[in-house]
């Protein structure tokens, strides 16, 4: 073992776990640097939370460090978080230990019904005292810092009284959690409101940064002739993504960074690829920042 | 003045869920963005989870089908593997289905092996354990079954049904003199069994299930014509259905 020279808590570039890939892993070991997963996938049922699910995971676990993502406590609700599930998500955090826990800045459970999509938030004061309300409900519960992501969005509303970054800002700074900052999805919601996501990232409050995501998007053209940018993670990430991520941690420096593949799920290797792209230019931030400290 | 704007978020997210689930046509176009992606993603987890279900139907009947089920029985939680354990009772009462009457037993064979891949693990115990108890106390055994057996009891030949249809390219008729069948469904290990169980074992299932001890569970099944101790025991073990016992 050579000593752990990373100044961003040792990640390095992961991939998200996908059941897909479970034998690729444990047969060939690939040097990754930590795996993400979704942490419902690992909730299990009525019956108990066993199988194969956590057979592999277990394994994998074993092998390298692991980051858990909820995608499921819906932390803007204004009614709560979901029932039970914060119950649900220690249970999983207990069970695996997990370097990282991140979030959604979102919604998806409303008078006890799970919507299964992350829904948009005005983002007002009155918004931001709930979610700093159940983050620290969230924290205190399982003990840690947990890393909140910004979302992709279609929608703006009329109320807003702050910009998304502001937002954030506000939230790290009264809750004290972390951010995990999504690239793909500050390209997606940029280029649905027709804003410039390099002046997003200026914005957007490095100093509580976790962790990065990078993801594959689609473009969708909706009734009316309007194209809309979808974050379908069912594809590559897109090159002008990559050149935000570059020029990101250029001025910042390297932070864990996972690249999301959730869908037409791809084989290991070509996955991997992308993981090994974030590696290496990460390593070459690392360096670069070693050498200017 | 805080209280207040809440109540605006409360308002706006009660707006918001009305919309997303009802099937009016919405002005904004951005809007459907979320409420296909509530509603394909859905269809997506129940066809994921029933697809001996959506090859019987078909792919479209089925997608229109998740529809319906989803505006009656939407997911109460967002442990998504939860999903769909009403689809049975769905189907049994779902009109358009009617002239497929056993349908809603092989989604509730799908469903039983879909909460036994997930259901807590427990190591499992031989027939030797059993046989080893001396006779005058077998009456007082009581054996603890794996938290992912399950039977699933049909007057259909649901597991005929189930398995041409999982397995075969083109699923085989049934022939005219096929008898229901009782699904014994069982993850000793990393992989789902299926396996037929006599009517008479079923009953005995369900009583060692409850915690009827061993002689009294034996004596409820022994009204049932055809049925025998010892080849329904034996199934019990073999396929990883118990993993403890004691004696009393």
């Amino acid at each position: 073992m050579t000593a752990d020279r990373r100044p961003r808590g040792g990640l390095g570039a992961g991939a998200g776990l996908k059941p897909e890939h479970y034998r690729d892993i444990l047969d060939g070991r690939p040097g990754v640097g930590w795996f993400e997963v979704h942490a419902e996938n690992y909730m299990g049922t009525g019956n108990g939370a066993g199988g194969p699910p956590h057979f592999f995971l277990e394994q994998i676990r074993a092998r390298y460090p692991l980051s858990v993502h909820g995608v499921g406590l819906s932390i803007g609700s204004a009614e709560g978080l979901a029932p039970g599930h914060l119950q649900r998500l220690a249970a999983v955090v207990d069970r695996y230990q997990p370097a990282l826990v991140s979030e959604h800045l979102a919604w998806s459970t409303h008078a006890g019904v799970f919507l299964n999509d992350l829904l948009p938030l005005p983002y007002t004061e009155a918004t931001l005292a709930v979610v700093v309300r159940h983050v620290d409900q969230v924290q205190s519960t399982l003990k840690r810092r947990i890393l909140i992501e910004n979302p992709s969005t279609y929608l703006r509303f009329a109320v807003e009284q702050m910009a998304e970054t502001a937002f954030l800002c506000e939230l790290a700074r009264r809750s004290g959690c972390g951010l995990l900052l999504d690239v793909n999805n500050v390209f997606v919601s940029t280029a649905n409101h027709d804003f410039d996501p390099t002046v997003y990232l200026a914005d957007f409050p490095v100093e509580h940064i976790g962790e990065i995501h990078l993801a594959g998007h689609a473009s969708i053209e909706v009734a009316g002739g309007e194209s809309l940018l979808i974050d379908t993670h069912d594809r590559p990430v897109s090159d002008r993504v990559w050149a935000l991520y570059q020029s990101l941690i250029s001025r910042i420096g390297p932070y864990p960074t996972l690249i999301e593949w959730d869908s037409d799920v791809p084989t290991w290797a070509r996955l991997s690829a992308d993981v090994a792209r974030a590696e290496s230019l990460l390593s070459f931030e690392e360096g670069r920042h070693a050498r200017a400290a | 003045m805080l209280a207040r704007l809440e109540g605006g978020l409360a308002d706006f997210q009660s707006g918001f869920a009305a919309s997303l689930l009802s099937a009016e046509k919405v002005a904004d176009r951005r809007f459907s963005v979320h409420r296909n992606n509530v509603k394909a993603s859905l269809v997506a987890a129940l066809a994921a989870r029933f697809p001996v279900v959506s090859r019987l139907v078909g792919v479209e009947f089925f997608q229109a089908m998740a529809l319906v089920f989803i505006e009656r029985c939407p997911p109460r939680s967002p442990v998504l593997a939860a999903y769909g354990a009403g689809m049975g009772d769905f189907l049994d009462g779902f009109e358009p289905v009617a002239d497929l009457p056993y349908l809603a037993d092989v989604s509730r064979l799908e469903w039983g092996r879909r909460l036994a891949w997930h259901a807590a693990d427990a190591s499992t115990i031989s027939i030797e354990a059993l046989t080893a108890v001396e006779p005058d106390r077998l009456a007082g055994v009581r054996l603890d079954l794996h938290p992912a057996a399950s039977v699933v009891a049909s007057v259909w030949p649901v597991i005929s049904i189930w398995t041409t249809n999982t397995g075969d390219e083109e699923a085989r008729p049934i022939g005219p003199d096929w008898v229901g069948q009782s699904a014994l469904i069982t993850r000793p290990g990393l992989e789902v069994f299926v396996n037929a169980l006599p009517p008479s074992a079923e009953l005995l299932f369900r009583s060692l299930s409850a915690g009827v001890a061993l002689g009294e569970a034996v004596a409820r099944a022994e009204h049932i014509a055809g049925f025998e101790t010892a080849a329904a025991l034996s199934l019990l073990f073999r396929t990883g259905a118990v993993t403890s016992l004691a004696v009393e």
